[in-house]
């Protein structure tokens, strides 16, 4: 008998050693006469219990981790006698409360197979969004995506369905899809996730997205700090051209499109749409005055749908199963789920995906089981590095646009990173001035200088020289940068300083000690 | 010009010259082969592209991945992030800069080791995280970084 099991081969796994695991888990298996079938799924995203081994055993796959590789032996002695028995043994997988609990819509297929396996893919009901598009007018799609409520993932939450309208509206013989693969922001891995979990799904709603405003090009602008997404969504786009997903002639229907990947080269502000087009279209990564508005005026002057990865791969849900099927998902305004990513100085780092609305501190509590220190925990930054580092008085806070929006903070991506005290939060906001003056694009002079500015102002904070006045000059740079910079770059730098200011206080006082003990 | 120049922009200039908005590509399949983008190489990337050389050597500023000069035998690029700050990464990138006596932007005198900053791996739920050449390595302090130095074959640095 062969016994099928799961081994990840996402960045987070190969990072801990997973490949290591698997040649010693063949080798292991052989010595005992065992038959083992490998399977290198994608991560499920319960990235604390990396790598996760999974096994076919009684009908369901039950679950081991994290595994080390001195643990393979012993694991291969228990998979033969009792499985339950070992250490490591976790139960059936989809039992885990972290996983179990979750409203998983996009992230359902993650880490059930072989991500480039096209028959797992249709099997877990991969492109049946598509069929039902195929079927449907340009028009018809459109209305879907706004009916869902679906608002943009990558930060902004500008509603899709008004972006696709704009696009199918205009007219031009030639339009763009391109999917936001440059996933700057710390604390995010969502968009990586998908990529090497369940990398078709991308695809799908990127065709989709072309059938639907009238685009028959696409591109992917990939950050390059991903190699593994790069390896797999390179041969995802390959298999799906070879069964005529990509191409010509899409599964028959006479309707065309075609997708190419494009590698980023080291710019977080490439994350920005417009300086994502400039940076496609071979120039330098500079932002670009709005209006035009990218889906007038976009790639290479065409009007163009530029969306994250997320909100792509959300559009396969709603076309798969209708408007009101997402849309019943959320709160207010903010509809459908979050992908949470919880990073950091966190115990149980993970995504967890959740209706919007869940509390934050039940996330970083229940899901995250506080810091990985065991220390207390005294911020948490959400939404990249441009989010806001939220005190404990705000941790009940519902993950939702307008209710961040309603105290100076912002969801953005989803990306949640903890810090428990150890943290100096006069260096965090020096950090926040200083990432702005290292990846500012230099087209506008308040990002520009402004940034570098900061630094210096908050050297001199920390170096007690005229700490009062200097916070003051600090503030006003903050109002400056806030109201004169073109891009979010400059404009919500202002987030995390400020709020280090208003909420920390006491690290910018000339009591503060410095940095503390370091966290490990 | 150096032959194994001349060589890599024969074999690239054909594929990209034509494709819309190929000269990121086309700067990423030369940094493959010749470990940079060689500054002998700008004129004639501006002139199969119809760019000046101005705009071939913006390009090239400012992306941190492009080089004018090759990197060391190894890039070790440590993130700089927030996830991996609040996992100690500002003591970690101190231990590398002692460890290998040099600063970001800088290479061992042996020539073995390039030291970068990055700025998140996408790996944040167990950071701090550093990338080695290609592979991504997880929860590293500083002993995990010494092994990793370690394995490249020789004592590098001080």
């Amino acid at each position: 008998m062969t016994t099928r099991v799961y081994l990840p081969r996402d960045t987070t796994s190969l990072a801990l050693g997973a490949d290591s695991i698997a040649a010693a888990l063949v080798i292991q298996a052989q010595e005992r006469g065992m038959r083992l079938e490998l399977v290198r799924n994608g991560s499920r995203g319960l990235f604390w219990l990396e790598p996760l081994l999974e096994v076919e055993h009684g009908g369901e796959r039950i679950a081991f981790g994290p595994v080390a590789l001195a643990d393979v032996p012993q694991l291969c002695d228990a998979l033969a006698a009792d499985p339950a028995g070992h250490p490591l043994f976790l139960g059936p997988v989809e039992e885990i409360p972290y996983l179990k609990s979750q409203q998983r819509l996009t992230f359902a297929r993650a880490g059930q197979g072989d991500p480039l396996c096209l028959d797992t893919y249709r099997a877990l009901a991969g492109f049946s969004g598509l069929e039902r598009a195929l079927s449907m007018d340009c028009q018809e799609i459109v209305n879907a995506v706004t009916e869902s409520g679906l608002r943009g993932r990558g930060g902004a939450a500008f509603p899709a369905g008004i972006k696709w309208q704009t696009v199918l509206d205009a007219p031009a013989a030639q339009k763009y899809i391109v999917c936001n693969a440059d996933e700057g922001d710390s604390g995010t891995f969502a968009d990586r996730l998908l990529m090497e979990a369940d990398p078709y799904q991308l695809l799908e709603g990127m065709i989709i997205a072309g059938l639907a405003v009238g685009a028959s090009q696409g591109y992917i602008y990939l950050r390059s700090e991903y190699p593994r997404a790069r390896e797999i969504l390179a041969a995802a786009i390959a298999r799906a051209r070879e069964q005529q997903y990509l191409g010509d002639n899409i599964r028959g229907s006479g309707r065309a499109f075609e997708l190419e990947l494009r590698i980023g080269a080291g710019a977080y502000i490439c994350g920005e749409e417009t300086s994502l087009l400039d940076s496609l279209e071979g120039k330098r990564g500079m932002v670009r005055v709005r209006p035009p508005l990218p889906a007038i005026e976009g790639l290479f002057g065409r009007p163009t749908v530029v969306n994250n990865v997320l909100t792509l791969a959300a559009v396969t849900t709603v076309l798969e199963r209708g408007a009101q099927f997402y849309r019943d998902f959320g709160v207010g305004r903010s509809r459908g789920t979050l992908a949470v990513q919880l990073a950091g100085n966190v115990r149980r780092g993970g995504l967890v995906e959740l209706a919007y609305g869940a509390i934050l501190r039940e996330l970083v509590q229940d899901y995250g089981g506080g810091t990985f220190s065991g220390r207390p925990l005294r911020a948490i930054q959400v939404g990249g590095p441009l989010g806001a580092y939220l005190p404990e008085s705000q941790w009940d806070t519902p993950l939702d646009y307008e209710a961040f929006a309603g105290i100076n903070a912002m969801l953005g991506h989803g990306g949640v990173v903890v810090f428990d005290d150890s943290v100096d939060m006069a260096q965090q906001a020096r950090f926040a001035m200083e990432f702005c003056a290292v990846e500012s694009c230099g087209k506008c002079t308040p990002c520009r200088i402004g940034s570098v500015r900061g630094v210096e102002l908050i050297d001199r904070i920390i170096a007690r020289d005229a700490p009062a006045g200097n916070i003051d000059l600090l503030r006003e740079l903050c109002d400056t940068m806030e109201a004169g910079s073109l891009c979010a770059m400059g404009g919500m730098t202002p987030h995390p300083v400020r709020s280090a200011l208003a909420y920390f206080a006491e690290d910018f006082s000339p009591d503060n000690a410095g940095p503390r003990p370091s966290a490990r | 010009m150096d032959d194994r120049v001349a060589e890599a922009l024969a074999a690239s200039i054909p594929r990209y010259r034509d494709l819309p908005g190929g000269l990121l590509p086309l700067l990423h399949a030369l940094q493959a082969k010749l470990g940079c983008v060689p500054p002998e190489a700008v004129p004639a990337i501006a002139s199969a592209l119809q760019l000046s050389r101005a705009e071939v050597h913006g390009v090239i500023s400012f992306y941190h991945d492009f080089r004018s000069e090759p990197a060391g035998a190894h890039v070790l690029q440590i993130c700089r992030a927030e996830a991996c700050q609040a996992m100690g990464s500002r003591a970690l990138e101190a231990h590398a800069k002692t460890r290998l006596g040099i600063d970001f932007g800088e290479t061992t005198a042996d020539g073995r080791v390039t030291l970068e900053p990055v700025y998140c791996l996408g790996n944040c739920a167990c950071s701090p995280s550093v990338r080695l050449d290609e592979e991504i390595h997880a929860r590293v302090d500083a002993a995990r970084l010494d092994a990793l130095l370690a394995g490249l074959g020789e004592v590098v640095g001080g």
